[in-house]
């Protein structure tokens, strides 16, 4: 009789035991994946201000030989100045999209100067601002990655369970949304 | 294999090879210490040989694989080897990985390879010819290729075999050396029986050690490119990008000559010829260090038409 009640007791407290370190387990796995999805977002931010300091430049660079695209140059710095202003992640992917449609306007009408073509501080900054847009995508596409496996964590059983008693909040992503590419301009077919 | 299996396999198979290596050194000390010195005196300083050249290649096999390539770091004045950089740089974003060292060799066979001691500790060469022949996302596609090859620890790997391989070769030309001493003793008639034996079995493994390890780094590396070719593209999200530069790559027919050292296996495509990659059959499949390019492309091209999961 005592024995099996031992037993039992000591099946109980197996049984508690092994729910804690579960549930400890899930924990910190949901916070890891929240802080590499941070961390990932924060090189989505390294990337934006990358892009931000780069603008002024090309606009400079151009401006004297381009002076009748006032228009495009001040398309792409008002988006940019809005883009640098605005916060929250899903207005940020709105208003950045603008700008990389801005800027893609503004490559188009590049090509249209031959002697702005020819040169290499334009051609230079041009690759820059390349690379930069890229670097925007891949890192995005990197944030959306773990913020997806984050969200997913956070809905499934039985970590939703974790997630509901320590309040993790779905994370955002940074998408090209609907909205924004409808304000992006068609490139340039009318133009060449 | 998803990435996590595939670095514990990396993993135990560096250590693997390392074991091997040490214990084929402990066996030709041992072998000479039964013949000569009855302490294990050779046992010792070979173990401890191995165990050094393993720890050099670990730690500087990398400079000394680029060194031995000629590849010395990009110029970023030129405008071509900076867009190289920037897309190296844009490919360690997409993996998550920091940014690894990057080289040019001056040759026009397009070809590249990535090699160091994990994320953090590496480096990708390339030629000039790839960066001449490529377009910007076929470039990504190779930067994303030899990306992934550093994410799973392949590169790891790869140098401790290349560097080893070079080690076991250096042994085995001492002991065709020693053969031609023995045999002049031998036929004086001041060796036992018993020690010729030990000696043939002692030449055997010394001469046969570079084909096995040569074997070894084939069968190692060609699944491997399939793997690589696959998350590569799953980094680049991109997968036909890298079919057309294998097919580039492939187009450029001549060899490259900076990769003839024992580390064929590093590179991208085979450097020995593009033709290699063109046969098949049991012989040339035993021997081949990448598989054929053809079914390289036909996977990425299947990849680009299937939902991605």
């Amino acid at each position: 009789m005592g024995d099996a009640l031992a037993i039992v007791l000591g099946l109980i407290c197996c049984l508690g035991l092994a729910i804690v370190g579960g549930i400890i387990l899930m924990y910190n796995g949901l916070i890891t994946l929240r802080g590499r999805a941070e961390n990932a977002w924060s090189q989505i931010d390294v990337q934006l201000r990358r892009r931000y300091d780069l603008i002024p430049n090309l606009v400079e660079t151009v401006k004297g030989i381009m002076k009748f695209e006032q228009d495009t140059f001040t398309r792409v710095i008002e988006a940019r100045n809005k883009a640098v202003s605005v916060q929250g992640i899903a207005d940020k992917a709105v208003q950045e999209n603008i700008l990389s449609g801005a800027l893609r306007q503004l490559f188009a009408l590049v090509e249209n100067y031959p002697q702005l073509k020819s040169n290499e501080n334009v051609a230079r900054l041009q690759e820059e601002l390349v690379s930069t847009e890229n670097r925007i995508g891949f890192a995005r596409q990197f944030y959306n990655d773990i913020a997806t496996k984050f969200n997913i964590a956070i809905q499934s059983f039985p970590s939703n369970l974790i997630a509901g008693m320590f309040n993790f909040k779905t994370a955002e992503l940074f998408e090209v949304s609907d909205e924004a590419q409808k304000q992006a301009p068609k490139v340039d077919l009318n133009l060449k | 294999m998803n990435i996590y299996e595939q670095i514990a396999h990396n993993r135990r198979m560096t250590w693997l090879v390392v074991s091997l290596f040490v214990i084929f050194f402990l066996f030709i000390g041992a072998m000479f210490d039964m013949l000569y010195t009855g302490i294990p005196f050779f046992s010792v300083i070979a173990l401890l040989t191995a165990g050094f050249s393993s720890f050099m290649s670990y730690r500087y096999g990398d400079k000394m694989v680029l060194a031995s390539c000629g590849a010395h770091p990009l110029d970023l004045d030129d405008p071509a080897q900076r867009q190289w950089q920037n897309v190296v740089e844009e490919m360690s974003i997409a993996a998550g990985l920091p940014v690894p060292a990057t080289f040019i060799i001056d040759e026009e066979d397009p070809n590249a390879f990535a090699t160091g001691r994990g994320p953090g500790h590496s480096s990708i060469a390339v030629t000039r010819g790839l960066l001449a022949r490529l377009n910007r996302e076929e470039q990504q596609a190779v930067a994303g290729h030899e990306m992934s090859h550093i994410m799973n620890y392949d590169i790891r790997l790869m140098l401790i075999i290349s560097s080893l391989v070079g080690a076991v070769a250096l042994i085995s030309d001492w002991a065709n050396r020693s053969l031609f001493r023995s045999r002049r003793r031998s036929s004086s008639g001041s060796d036992s029986s018993y020690s010729i034996i030990i000696l043939a079995i002692w030449l055997i493994t010394a001469v046969l050690a570079p084909f096995v390890s040569r074997v070894l780094a084939m069968l190692v590396s060609r699944a491997r490119e399939y793997l690589a070719d696959a998350s590569g593209a799953r980094i680049t999200r991109n997968p036909l990008a890298l079919a057309s530069a294998l097919e580039k790559i492939e187009m450029a027919v001549k060899p490259t000559t900076s990769g003839n050292h024992g580390h064929a296996h590093l590179w991208i495509v085979d450097p020995r010829g593009s033709n290699m990659g063109m046969r098949q059959g049991r012989v040339a499949d035993l021997f081949a260090t990448h598989p054929p390019i053809e079914l390289r492309i036909a996977a990425l091209k299947k990849m680009a038409y299937e939902p991605s999961g």
